[in-house]
Formats: C-alpha cells, sequence, structure tokens
C-alpha cells in the first residue's frame, strides 16, 4: 500500500528530478571546482582570459611543465606554515570535544533524570545563551583576559570554546539522556549502588551512540568556529581557519590567493571524510531535538 | 535525584557556563558604562631658525601610565549609547529636522553605521530564515521521491555547504563570483556586460549574502524536514486518497500540518543563527556595502589602531537585548507551557 501513495505522474516526476539535481550541483560543484583548482596557478585559477583556463590549465603547464602543480600545498603547508596550524586545530578541536563532552554527560544526564522546576528553568537558560551572538562573549573577554595574561594560549581558547558549547551540548544530551529508561538506573541503586556508580555502571555503557553523535557537534562548533580563535589566539598559535582568513588579509601578492585555496581544500577535507563516516549520525542528530522538541 | 547529587553533577558544567558565559555578558555590560581615556596632552616649544612656536603632543608615557592604572577607561555612563555610532539620537534629530520628506530622513537614518547594521541583520535574517524553510521542504520533498539508491549520496553532498566552516564556504563561492571567476566571468557573458561585478553595488553584495546564506542553510531545514517526511502517518495519507485527495491536497492538508512542529524548530533554530551573522561579510569583503552587528563588533575590536572596548561593548549590549527581543515569543510560549502544566 505504501508504495500507492508514492506514485507519481511523469511530469512531476521529472520535475522532482530536476530539484533535486539543480541542488546537488549547487552544493557539490563549488567544492570540486575548488578542489580540481587547487591545484593550479593563480593566473589560471583566477583566469582574466577566459574561465575554461581554470580547467585545462595553460599557464600551470607554461609555469610547471605538467597541468598539475601542488606549489599551492607545499607553498601552504611548508613556507607559510600552514602544519602548524592544522597541529593547533587538532590540539583545540580534541580537547574541547573531550572536556565538553565530559561535562555536559554529567550535567545532561542531571538535567533529564531530575524533576525540579530549576531544572527546566536551567534549560531555558541555556537556551538564551545558546542564542548570544559569540562576538558578543568575545567583546567580554578580551579585557579581562589582557589583564589576567591569559590572551593568546591555546588552553584560554579551548575553555572559552567548552563554555560557548556547552548549552547546545546539555541540550542534546538531556534530550539523548531521556530516551534512556529510568528504571535502568534506579534499579542499580536499588541494588545498592549511589548514584554516582548507578550513573557509571548501568546508564554509561548504553550512552554511547548519543555521545558519539553530541560529540560530532561539538567537534563541527570547534572546528569551524572563526570569531574565538581569531580573536583569542597569538599569530604563533593560530589555528588552520584564522590562518586562511590572514592569507587574504594580507597584501594581495601574487600567490597568496592559492595558499589560501590550497588551505581551505586541505581543511575540507577532515570534514568531507567525516560525513563519509558519520551520515547516519550527523543526520539523527539534527533531527534529535526536532522530534523530540 | 536529591538536589545535593543534582549539583554534583551539574557543577562544572553551570561553573564554566557562569564564568565564560554569564560573566563575559556582565563584563560587556559593565565595560559599555567606559569609554577609552582622552589622549594627555603635552605643549612642546618648538624653536627653529623662524622663531618658536607651541605644539601638543601625545604625551606617551602619562597615557601608558593611565592605562595601567585604568584599564578600563573613563567612565562615560550611557554617553556611549547616545553617540553617533550607535544609537545616533542628536544626529536622527538633525537629519530628521533637515530632510524634506519621510523617504528622505529614512534613507539618511539608514547611513548612520549602528542602524545600516542593524537593518542588514534583520533583513538578512527575515529573508534567509523563510527561504530556507521554504526550499528546504521543496528539496526533501522531491528527495524523498527519489529511489532508495539514490537517497543515501543526495544526502551526503546535500550536507556540505552546512558541515563547512562559514567563512571557508563563502571564501570557496567568493573565488568562484569574482570577475576572474567561472561563476562571475559567465554572468558577464550573460549579460553581456564586461563591467558587471557581484561586489561593486550594494544590492548585489545584498543577493550574494543572501544567496550564501540560504545555500548554508537549506541543508540543515532539508535533513530536518526528510526525516520528518519519514514519520508522516500513512495511514491519514491513505484515508486522504481514499476521500479524493489530489496529491496537492495530501501535501497540504496532511503533510504540512504534521511538519509544522519541525518548521518552528527550524525557525527557531535559523533566526538565531542568522542574526549572529557575521563570518560571510568577512568571507566575501562585503563589509563596505554590508555590515552586520556582528561584524560592527569585530570591526570596533579588530579595525583600527587600538580596540574600542567601550564601543564594542556597547554595541554588545544592543545586540544581546536583539536577541532577547527575538526570543521573547518562545519565552514567552515556554512559560505558559510551563504555568499550564504545574
Amino acid at each position: 500500500m505504501a508504495s500507492r501513495t508514492r506514485e507519481q505522474s511523469i511530469p512531476l516526476r521529472t520535475l522532482c528530478i530536476g530539484v533535486v539535481a539543480v541542488w546537488i550541483i549547487m552544493a557539490a560543484f563549488p567544492f570540486l571546482w575548488t578542489a580540481w583548482g587547487s591545484f593550479k596557478v593563480e593566473p589560471d585559477f583566477m583566469s582574466r582570459i577566459n574561465w575554461i583556463n581554470a580547467l585545462t590549465g595553460p599557464r600551470t603547464i607554461e609555469q610547471t611543465g605538467s597541468a598539475f602543480s601542488n606549489s599551492a600545498y607545499h607553498g601552504a603547508w611548508v613556507d607559510q606554515g600552514f602544519w602548524q596550524a592544522a597541529l593547533n586545530t587538532a590540539i583545540v578541536t580534541v580537547s574541547v570535544v573531550v572536556l565538553s563532552l565530559t561535562i555536559a554527560t554529567l550535567g545532561g544526564y542531571a538535567l533529564a533524570r531530575s524533576g525540579f522546576k530549576y531544572a527546566y528553568w536551567l534549560l531555558i537558560i541555556a537556551l538564551v545563551f545558546r542564542a548570544m551572538p559569540h562576538i558578543t562573549l568575545v567583546s567580554g573577554y578580551l579585557l579581562p583576559f589582557f589583564e589576567l595574561n591569559i590572551w593568546g594560549y591555546l588552553p584560554t581558547s579551548i575553555i572559552v570554546l567548552v563554555a560557548i558549547n556547552q548549552p547546545f551540548t546539555l541540550w542534546m544530551l538531556h534530550a539523548f539522556f531521556l530516551t534512556i529508561p529510568k528504571d535502568l538506573d534506579e534499579s542499580a541503586m536499588v541494588d545498592g549502588c549511589t548514584r554516582f556508580q548507578a550513573f557509571r555502571l548501568a546508564v554509561m555503557p548504553v550512552m554511547w551512540p548519543g555521545i558519539v553523535t553530541t560529540g560530532l557537534f561539538s567537534f563541527l562548533l570547534a572546528y569551524n568556529d572563526f570569531t574565538v580563535t581569531t580573536l583569542l589566539l597569538s599569530q604563533d598559535n593560530q589555528t588552520m581557519v584564522p590562518k586562511i582568513a590572514s592569507f587574504l588579509g594580507s597584501t594581495q601578492t601574487e600567490g597568496n590567493v592559492m595558499f589560501a585555496v590550497a588551505s581551505v581544500v586541505m581543511a575540507i577535507i577532515p570534514l568531507f571524510i567525516l560525513i563519509l563516516i558519520f551520515q547516519r549520525q550527523i543526520v539523527s542528530g539534527l533531527t534529535a531535538g526536532a522530534v523530540k522538541g | 535525584m536529591k538536589h545535593s547529587h543534582f549539583l554534583a553533577f551539574m557543577a562544572p558544567s553551570l561553573i564554566v557556563m557562569l564564568l565564560f558565559i554569564a560573566l563575559p555578558i556582565g563584563s560587556v555590560a559593565y565595560q559599555s558604562l567606559f569609554v577609552e581615556h582622552e589622549q594627555v596632552l603635552v605643549e612642546v616649544e618648538n624653536c627653529g631658525p623662524f622663531g618658536c612656536e607651541t605644539e601638543a603632543r601625545v604625551d606617551n608615557a602619562a597615557m601608558a601610565e593611565l592605562q595601567e592604572t585604568k584599564p578600563m577607561g573613563r567612565f562615560n555612563g550611557i554617553g556611549t549609547y547616545l553617540n553617533a555610532t550607535h544609537l545616533a539620537g542628536n544626529e536622527i534629530k538633525a537629519i530628521w529636522a533637515n530632510s524634506s520628506s519621510i523617504g528622505d530622513a529614512l534613507s539618511g537614518i539608514s547611513n548612520l553605521p549602528f542602524y545600516k547594521a542593524l537593518i542588514f541583520t534583520l533583513a538578512y535574517t527575515f529573508i534567509v530564515t523563510p527561504l530556507c524553510i521554504i526550499l528546504g521542504f521543496l528539496v526533501a520533498v522531491c528527495v524523498n521521491t527519489l529511489p532508495n539508491l539514490f537517497k543515501g549520496p543526495v544526502i551526503f553532498f546535500s550536507l556540505l555547504p552546512m558541515i563547512v566552516t562559514p567563512i571557508i564556504g563563502s571564501l570557496v563561492l567568493f573565488w568562484m563570483i569574482d570577475a576572474r571567476g567561472v561563476i562571475g566571468a559567465n554572468l558577464q557573458l550573460l549579460f553581456n556586460d564586461p563591467q558587471l561585478s557581484l561586489k561593486a553595488s550594494p544590492t548585489l553584495t545584498w543577493i550574494t549574502l543572501f544567496v550564501y546564506g540560504v545555500w548554508h542553510s537549506i541543508p540543515f531545514s532539508f535533513v530536518v524536514f526528510y526525516a520528518g517526511l519519514q514519520t508522516v502517518p500513512q495511514d491519514t495519507l491513505e484515508s486522504s486518497m481514499v476521500d479524493g485527495a489530489t496529491r496537492w491536497q495530501r501535501i497540504r492538508y496532511v503533510v504540512i500540518p504534521y511538519l509544522m512542529p519541525l518548521a518552528v524548530f527550524i525557525a527557531l533554530m535559523q533566526l538565531m543563527d542568522n542574526f549572529r551573522v557575521f563570518e560571510p561579510i568577512v568571507g566575501f569583503s562585503a563589509q563596505a556595502n554590508a555590515t552586520s552587528l556582528s561584524y560592527q563588533i569585530y570591526n570596533d575590536l579588530r579595525g583600527g589602531d587600538s580596540p574600542l572596548y567601550g564601543s564594542a561593548a556597547t554595541t554588545s549590549m544592543l545586540t544581546i537585548f536583539g536577541v532577547i527581543i527575538l526570543l521573547t515569543p518562545v519565552l514567552i510560549r515556554t512559560w505558559h507551557d510551563f504555568t499550564r502544566k504545574t
């Protein structure tokens, strides 16, 4: 019977395929184009003569002898020290994910299990905090951080990102813990466990799917952040995103744009792999709040 | 759960939120009442072959000392809120008095920095949000009719614009719409206008930013609607078909009402995210034609020789005020739900 509701007339079906095709091209083409172009030299990628040069690369052949050149990658990675930025990003994202999951798991569990009124209000306050534009918070940090002499270091940014992440992570884990039956930890407590033992022995073994999904979104928030890392990190400690922005900020010397193009492609690769592996979890995470909220 | 247990579990999370979200908001409120020190000037007598003249110079040593003892600057009360780069009361009065028509006055007011940013932010929020809900729904309905084999890859590519760092996504598009890039060059061919540039005129810049915003947010509404479509009760659909509902009527009277709560959820999330629009303006280098409230704060902190903390804090306070107004309907609704329950 389900198939009958899906039946469609030919024109409508074509229209639908058309819509999907247009959307997929819009979504994927810019990334494919940039990835292809990153192996060309700037006069080809940004050709004054003809945009087709970015596909065929006549100047690239002229300058390097081959239609594909990795000079942009070499320049960005080695000469411009992008590897250092990539390393910093790895440190920041891993620390943010681990820290924010640890404290939000405890908090989300408590919020899901307590029937108190103030737990409800905490969630509403968290929602308001979630809506705060990050830059308004950053403008509050700068002066105190300068005074305390903690501006510019990775740990400062990490703890700030953990805090900014917290409202969202709390909401998501709270929603997830609501799906774990109360009986599980309550029967453990009847058997003589303390609250924390019940959490550790009865709840922790079954909570990993929710942790993985929430962790993905924590990762994305830390990895994609521009505001905090640009304003709170010194030049030497920059992560990838502010580093890419700095390639553009400096004078538009030839080749600099190509460093940015190559770095952009390198910064997208981990995200690409992430979707490849965790597509199902990302989709379920996006809908978790909606279906229950 | 006992109160003490609740507190013990919540403590780490509460402490970081208190220290790094609540306290900074307080710090912003306090900072917005202060303004940078006036420059300490000293009179220096400059004697040359043509006589002596006195000249005012900035006394750097005294400035450094003042900065050391009073890092916040000097107290300014609500002065910063009222000055020309924020609420600009006097400027509005002057524009009102000097302009011949209401349209004239409005265009004058919309050139004041704060109002310029506010108008763009609101336009972005209230144009991008509905568009991404409608288009996301359209894509979801269409993807739902595809054979199962194609659904996975389609979702995979659909997620890219949302997952990719906003500033990176906007840079990728920025290079393509450049007059030397693929889209920019083809638009010039299409309109047969070699001077056409999406960066030059304010209107085109705004449209570019809106298109970016929709492109970036469609995946979110698409995925939420798509998941919702899987749970539409088949019985209701079947019975509406028995009653002779056309395809359009089924969507209009069964599917859309069923998905309405999801649309509200998407709207709430998108309003919050779009109101803080900032990265695309940096990525598209659009600050000449379009600034948002967040960009104004960034500009105060990064733009000049020395950061204008007072000015940034004031814009921050006004932005927070805007967020609260935006959230008021949600808060009122939750309050009603809450009082009804208890």
